[in-house]
């Protein structure tokens, strides 16, 4: 290459030195040597250990550490200690991010494979009353966090957002502190915690052993509503005060500025912000697990005694199938395919909105 | 339509910081009035106290008087709302509302408050308004494009035929021009020109010769130090302002030799 | 048209419609504000109601029989213990992470790869319980066995080896999944707001991205770092059904982490417990909850102070 002819000329090679700083024209590894360095490093630790007949996982951290030690190496040789350095932290700090997906491959890879088996119409259109081994679903499941999560969020949603509105467009002094420091306390509740207090609350009103879908909705709404109100105080934050302003400029009362001018400039924001919430908790099984419970049958009404729910179905079909196991172990993993789906689709949902709505220039 | 405003003995505070102090002036219908002035002597503070948008800021207040037409603005059961309604007010930077198009735009002083109007009277009422702010020619084509995708000076006029468009007495403008290029202040200044047939207005400028082409009474504001509240130093004809101003502290600042 | 009495008839008109309207959004907008600060009063005093039996109980009707601390101690270990291994692996991962995202993607993927993260955080809690049950844990007997092999001199490693990969350190990396997400959310917010002015003033000295990184980056950020972890902490706490799904308990406090018999924690304790639990057995759970509660509440509010503190050093205005 034409850089190393430079390099013997190189008037500044000897300050270069001298000043033990990285010289600006030196040895440089070709700009293919990574990606040629890591499919020799792979076609050699696969063919080594291919021979002695090893794991995948064993693999990939082979290669890893070999290719991360070679190219320190050849850097170090070729182009110094500095840069030698920055490679190898490139190398680390990308093998970092891709075991972070790992993770994520491996649980989608999983549910939607395990889950599949059972993803029928039985699924979907019958409950488990009666139902010991094979065929059941979760129709009862699927429409009690359906009916939870909706009463959670209707009982949420305007508590977060009037809260939010107080806190950005009327709040000062004490009690605005007294609310926000609190919201914090609220959006570090353990969820099994709200669960805790909701059992307790309609324990005092129906005596011990209470079970019932509106109390599960009740602690829903307890991690709900400070998730809420967080993300709903972010959005009208960032609402210009110009607007609020022009709009008082012309003879617009308060809450009507706020409800025309404020909250339909940041309804994109908010609308995310109240999706993602919902999704967040409709995944929940802790709170309900202690104050829904399970039941095998349908039940609509959300006031009157056990109510099934998708996440808490698969956990007990899953750590409690009875005999036959196979049955239970497939319609847990369907249960947690569905649920995923649902909060997958919500998050989409999420993004779509704040796409849409947010207000246009053009 | 015009009317003309009387100021007595104000005072202007925010919590307990005294911001301006002991203003009287009296503004004529259909005149133009300038206020001139160093920053931080209390322009915006004093225009933004006439509509009463003074008091939006947390613990803002005023003391004295400011009459429209002989009724005290600032009389007990004044609703400010009403005020603001009469005295409207274009900002420093143009600020249309981001949701709505260029129509809903001149016309939402009415949908804000909810006064039912005939389509046509809308229709008619909008085109009235741009016309009136020199905008239609540029947007009749347009009407339901969002108002927030127009160049700037295109947006301060379509703020000012919002302003209009609700038919006020007064027009207050902090600064109109100071976000905009050379050739969109031009198209300002020729409106306010005509704009002063039908109203009163009051125009706050930091340019000299803005204030001279423009109005035909200026007022120049001062401040001694920081800390100290602004006053009105004089108020007089536009051109004894600028060419013999009865203050020294006028002179100083028209002439540039101010600080 | 309008004239002075113009101004004073609609201000009648209209004054006490207007302020009706204003007065009625106002205070509802406040009474929500209220409303929560109640709920929030009533958390307390229901758990305490509801914890108190426990409290007063001789020692021998605690479960166990040997009273509340003997009963809540072990369980403490076991979230203090489960939730510190968590920290430990996801911070430095979550670190490298967002460093990845925001210092060396391409720009183009950035964003998305940011939203691939961000769906971790998004896959509920059970979801993750059952893949550690059904793939992490058989999957780790073999790494189990090999730490047992080669370390385990190591108290840590001491075996004998779960043969159901149900053990605690598995129960500890399924937390660090979880709580992965959120500490790279934090951290990668706050390296993205590393003024460019540093970042391009130690690349203008001649360093490489590492050293830019290291003397700029990694400064400004370690607060936002320590919080996000913090968060992250609070969350390793308090979660309950990836622990009561993946570990195989007994009340144990050891700090074996790859043996059969492992410490449960408060979160999964209750979750096991409640639904065949009643009377004082009830109460004790509910006074454990409570103690959970205290101990991210206390967790929390640091990571808090931490945050706020940092936003007042950091004169970005
Ligand atoms: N929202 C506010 N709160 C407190 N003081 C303010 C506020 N706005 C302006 N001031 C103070 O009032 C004085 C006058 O400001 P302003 O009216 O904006 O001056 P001008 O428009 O002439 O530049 C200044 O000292 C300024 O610091
Ligand atoms: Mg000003």
């Amino acid at each position: 290459m034409s850089i190393d002819t430079q390099r013997e000329r190189s008037p500044e090679r000897e300050l270069d030195t001298s000043l033990d700083a990285m010289p600006v024209i030196r040895g440089q590894l070709p700009r293919w040597s990574p990606w040629v360095g890591l499919v020799a490093v792979v076609l050699i630790v696969g063919g080594v250990l291919s021979a002695t007949g090893l794991s995948i996982g064993l693999f990939a951290v082979v290669s890893a550490v070999v290719y991360a030690v070679g190219m320190y190496t050849a850097s170090r040789v070729v182009e110094g200690p500095r840069k030698a350095t920055d490679r190898l932290v490139t190398i680390i700090v990308t093998a970092a991010f891709l075991v972070a997906l790992i993770p994520l491959v491996s649980v989608v890879y999983t549910v939607v494979s395990e889950g599949l088996s059972r993803f029928d119409a039985e699924f979907f259109n019958s409950s488990m009353l009666g139902i010991v081994g094979e065929g059941g679903g979760a129709y009862h499941a699927v429409m009690g966090t359906l009916i939870i999560t909706g009463l959670a969020a209707a009982m949420s949603i305007p508590v977060g957002l009037l809260t939010a509105i107080y806190l950005v467009e009327y709040g000062k002094g004490r009690l605005a502190r007294a609310i926000t420091f609190f919201v914090d306390v609220m959006t570090g509740i353990p969820s099994i915690v709200a669960g805790l207090f909701a059992f307790a609350l309609f324990a005092l009103f129906f005596g011990p052993g209470v079970r019932m879908g509106f109390a599960g909705a009740v602690a829903l709404s307890v991690l709900m509503v400070p998730v809420v109100v967080r993300s709903t105080e972010e959005m009208l934050k960032i609402v210009p005060n110009e607007l609020r302003e022009a709009s008082f400029a012309l003879g617009v009362p308060k809450w009507r500025t706020i409800l025309k001018v404020v909250l339909p400039t940041s309804v994109a924001g908010i609308a995310t912000g109240v999706t993602l919430a919902i999704a967040r908790v409709m995944g929940e099984t802790a709170p309900l697990l202690v104050t829904v419970g399970l039941a095998t049958g349908m039940n609509l009404n959300p006031f009157d005694g056990r109510m099934a729910t998708l996440p808490v179905f698969a956990y007990y079909s899953y750590v409690s199938p009875g005999v036959p196991r196979e049955p239970s172990l497939e319609r847990a993993w369907t249960a947690a395919l569905v649920l995923i789906m649902i909060v997958m689709a919500l998050n989409l949902l999420a993004r779509l909105i704040s796409r849409v709505f947010a207000p246009k220039t053009r | 339509m015009a009317k003309s405003i009387d100021v007595a003995n104000l005072d202007i505070y925010y919590g307990s910081f005294l911001a301006v102090h002991d203003v009287t002036m009296t503004i004529k219908p259909q005149t133009v009035t300038a206020l001139i002035g160093p920053s931080g002597c209390g322009k915006s503070t004093f225009l933004r106290s006439i509509n009463r948008m003074h008091e939006v800021i947390p613990g803002a207040r005023v003391e004295g008087r400011i009459e429209l037409d002989g009724l005290n603005l600032y009389g007990p059961g004044v609703d400010p709302v009403a005020v603001r309604r009469q005295i409207g007010m274009v900002f420093q930077r143009p600020n249309p509302f981001p949701t709505m198009s260029i129509y809903d735009n001149v016309i939402a002083g009415m949908r804000l408050n909810n006064k039912k109007m005939k389509k046509a009277a809308l229709d008619d009422l909008v085109e009235r308004s741009l016309r009136g702010a020199n905008l239609w020619n540029e947007v009749k084509d347009r009407l339901e494009k969002p108002g927030s995708g127009l160049s700037g000076g295109q947006q301060q006029r379509l703020c000012i035929a919002r302003a209009i468009a609700v038919q006020p007495d007064v027009l207050l403008m902090d600064e109109p021009c100071s976000a905009l290029d050379p050739i969109s202040t031009l198209a300002i200044e020729d409106l306010i020109n005509e704009l002063k047939n039908d109203y009163t207005i009051v125009i706050v400028t930091h340019n000299m010769q803005q204030a001279a082409r423009v109005s035909d009474f200026t007022g120049f504001f001062n401040i001694e130090g920081t800390g100290k509240p602004g006053k009105l130093v004089e108020m007089d004809d536009t051109k004894t302002i600028f060419s013999q101003p009865a203050q020294q502290a006028t002179e100083d600042y028209v002439s540039g030799r101010f600080g | 048209m309008s004239t002075t009495t113009d101004l004073k008839a609609e201000q009648r008109a209209a004054k006490p419609v207007l302020q009706l309207g204003d007065r009625i959004f106002s205070g509802s907008a406040k009474g929500a504000g209220i409303l929560i600060l109640v709920v929030l009063a009533g958390v307390a005093i229901f758990l305490f109601s509801e914890a108190f039996p426990a409290l007063v109980a001789p020692a021998s009707e605690i479960r166990g029989g040997n009273g509340l601390v003997a009963y809540i101690w072990p369980l403490v270990f076991g979230t203090l213990l489960s939730a510190m291994i968590a920290l430990a692996v996801a911070t430095p991962l979550a670190v490298a992470v967002a460093l990845f995202i925001t210092h060396y993607a391409p720009r183009r993927v950035a964003q998305g790869l940011g939203y691939l993260v961000d769906l971790l955080a998004a896959v509920p809690s059970i979801v993750y319980g059952l893949w550690g049950f059904a793939v992490l844990a058989p999957a780790s007997v073999g790494f189990s066995t090999w730490l047992n092999d080669y370390l385990g001199w190591i108290p840590l490693f001491a075996g004998p080896v779960s043969v159901t990969g149900r053990t605690i350190l598995v129960a500890s990396l399924v937390l660090a999944v979880m709580i992965l997400p959120i500490v790279t959310a934090v951290a990668r917010e706050v390296f993205l707001q590393t003024p460019k002015l540093h970042e391009e003033a130690a690349l203008a000295l001649g360093a490489t991205r590492w050293e830019m990184i290291r003397m700029s980056v990694l400064p400004f950020g370690r607060s936002g770092i320590i919080s996000g972890a913090m968060l992250g902490l609070g969350r390793a706490l308090g979660e309950t059904m990836a622990v009561a799904t993946v570990l195989s308990v007994s009340g144990v406090v050891t700090f074996n982490l790859i043996s059969s018999s492992n410490p449960s924690t408060i979160a999964a304790d209750i979750a096991l417990q409640f639904p065949e639990s009643t009377g004082l057995a009830v109460n004790t759970l509910v006074t454990s909850g409570l103690v959970l509660f205290a101990i991210t509440l206390g967790v929390n509010m640091l990571a808090r102070y931490i945050i706020n503190r940092r936003r007042e050093f950091s004169g970005a205005n």
